[in-house]
């Protein structure tokens, strides 16, 4: 078979079989988009001087961090049909959505750890220098606070996200069309190739990662918390 | 009128009582020093008075307006609390320095952000900007610091991070300025620019109280000494009457020992 049709299969999927890398790009991209926030509401959750609500998150997080993703994408994917007597997720697009369900709310789990460890790491000094100036807790939060955790956590961040990359392989598991799916379907007609040629996608996506990531810490660089 | 007057003030931790009845006023334009060993309540006074703590009871009055009241038990709102805070600054003894801005904006950043409560900020806009920044470059050539308002704080030696975070707390224009053990932190090399700088203060006549444990500074600058133990102020007076006749046998015991 011809190298430029196999990649280009790889890539985009073929008829009846639509996917391929674009599906691992979309999803780390929707998982990204949502977890990133989400995550921060999960951390102040999780940082909350209100105590059921600092156990509930806390749990939810032990739950969502102590078991593996792939069994909570057939439990997100599956669930639904299990409890209401219909599958809420119906289809190619169906099983995308439970992927980025699972997905997002795994992630967002993740990173709200890496936020709070990013925000308890800022010395209580700053805070009562902003308190001192007459500067509210929001000015304090985003004038002050905010860069100081972000550069704390830019390289912890770069290990999650590429991390994702490789996990979004994962969605396999529910019939989510992805590179290696695609490529397992030429090694069940005998080629081998494709199925280790795929590892040259994930390479080059995190290897582009590692350069902007290094680009931002550069760029915060010029000072020292 | 004293400037400062604080009655009563009691503060405890759990079940340890930090401050016994603290009660202490002071002039417009003098110096007050607080000193004492280690534990006997002169930061937790300091951080009461600047709201970094709550005191559990007492009556603190600054330049006639009651910023705190141990009876008045109803919350107060966050932006009455922040005007009543602009009325004092506070000088920490780790510096606090924002780290992402340099000089000149640690110096601006909160002035800036407290003119956008002006009525005539949006047509002024760029008008009350330029003023705050002329004004902070003053105040920072009056420290020394002209070469330096670009530099960012990590690039900085501690003595000129101490002294933008004199600038910092000056450009909000407080009545008193407190100054938790300001050489603390510092080589002893580098105290003496502090102390200069806070000299130069005195001399300007700006009031203020200074937690030290510099003591023949606090004797040099201060009009006034207070010394604190266990919680209680054990004796109190003129500077030289202070340092240099010790009544109570507590401030004799720890003169010698600083003296050592």
């Amino acid at each position: 078979m011809d190298f430029s049709v196999v990649n280009k299969m790889l890539f985009e999927g073929s008829i009846g079989q639509e996917g391929g890398f674009l599906h691992n790009i979309e999803l780390f991209a929707v998982t990204l988009l949502a977890a990133l926030p989400l995550g921060l509401i999960i951390a102040f959750g999780s940082m909350s001087k209100f105590k059921p609500l600092k156990l509930f998150t806390k749990s939810i997080v032990w739950i969502i961090r102590g078991t593996p993703l792939m069994l909570q994408l057939f439990i997100v994917f599956y669930g639904p049909g299990l409890v209401f007597g219909t599958p809420l997720f119906v289809g190619a697009e169906g099983r995308m959505k439970a992927a980025a369900v699972a997905f997002i709310i795994n992630y967002a789990c993740y990173f709200s750890e890496i936020y709070r460890g990013g925000i308890e790491s800022i010395p209580k000094g700053q805070y009562e220098a902003g308190q001192v100036l007459g500067m509210t807790k929001a000015q304090t939060f985003f004038r002050v606070v905010l860069l100081q955790v972000i550069k704390n956590i830019v390289a912890p961040m770069s290990n999650e996200f590429m991390t994702l990359i490789k996990d979004t392989s994962l969605a396999r598991v529910i019939a989510v069309v992805d590179i290696i799916m695609v490529a397992e379907s030429f090694s069940a007609k005998g080629i081998i190739w494709p199925l280790f040629y795929t590892g040259l996608y994930f390479l080059i996506f995190c290897g582009a990662l590692t350069i902007i990531f290094n680009k931002i810490e550069k760029k915060l660089s010029y000072f020292k918390s | 009128m004293a400037i400062l007057e604080v009655k009563d003030l009691t503060k405890s931790f759990g079940k340890t009582e930090v401050l016994k009845g603290i009660s202490l006023s002071l002039e417009e334009g003098q110096v007050m020093s607080v000193i004492g060993s280690s534990g006997s309540g002169k930061t937790t006074l300091l951080r009461c008075i600047n709201f970094l703590e709550t005191a559990d009871s007492g009556l603190i009055t600054v330049d006639g307006d009651v910023i705190f009241d141990g009876n008045d038990k109803k919350k107060r709102k966050a932006k009455e609390t922040r005007e009543k805070q602009l009325k004092i600054g506070l000088v920490f003894q780790q510096f606090n320095l924002f780290p992402q801005y340099n000089v000149l904006d640690n110096v601006t950043l909160a002035v800036k952000l407290k003119a956008k409560d002006r009525p005539d900020y949006k047509q002024n806009r760029k008008q009350i900007l330029k003023e705050i920044d002329e004004k902070a470059l003053r105040i920072l050539d009056d420290m020394g610091l002209s070469e330096k308002i670009n530099n960012y704080p990590c690039e900085l030696s501690g003595g000129q991070q101490q002294r933008v975070s004199i600038a910092r707390a000056m450009a909000l224009e407080p009545k008193i300025l407190f100054f938790d053990e300001p050489t603390s932190a510092l080589d002893p090399e580098l105290t003496g620019e502090i102390l200069r700088v806070i000299r130069e203060l005195a001399a300007k006549k700006m009031t203020m109280v200074i937690v030290t444990h510099e003591m023949t500074f606090a004797k040099e600058v201060s009009d006034y000494i207070v010394f604190m133990d266990d919680g209680v102020i054990a004796e109190e007076g003129k500077a030289e009457d202070v340092i240099n006749n010790p009544k109570t046998e507590r401030l004799q015991a720890f003169l010698s020992k600083i003296s050592d």
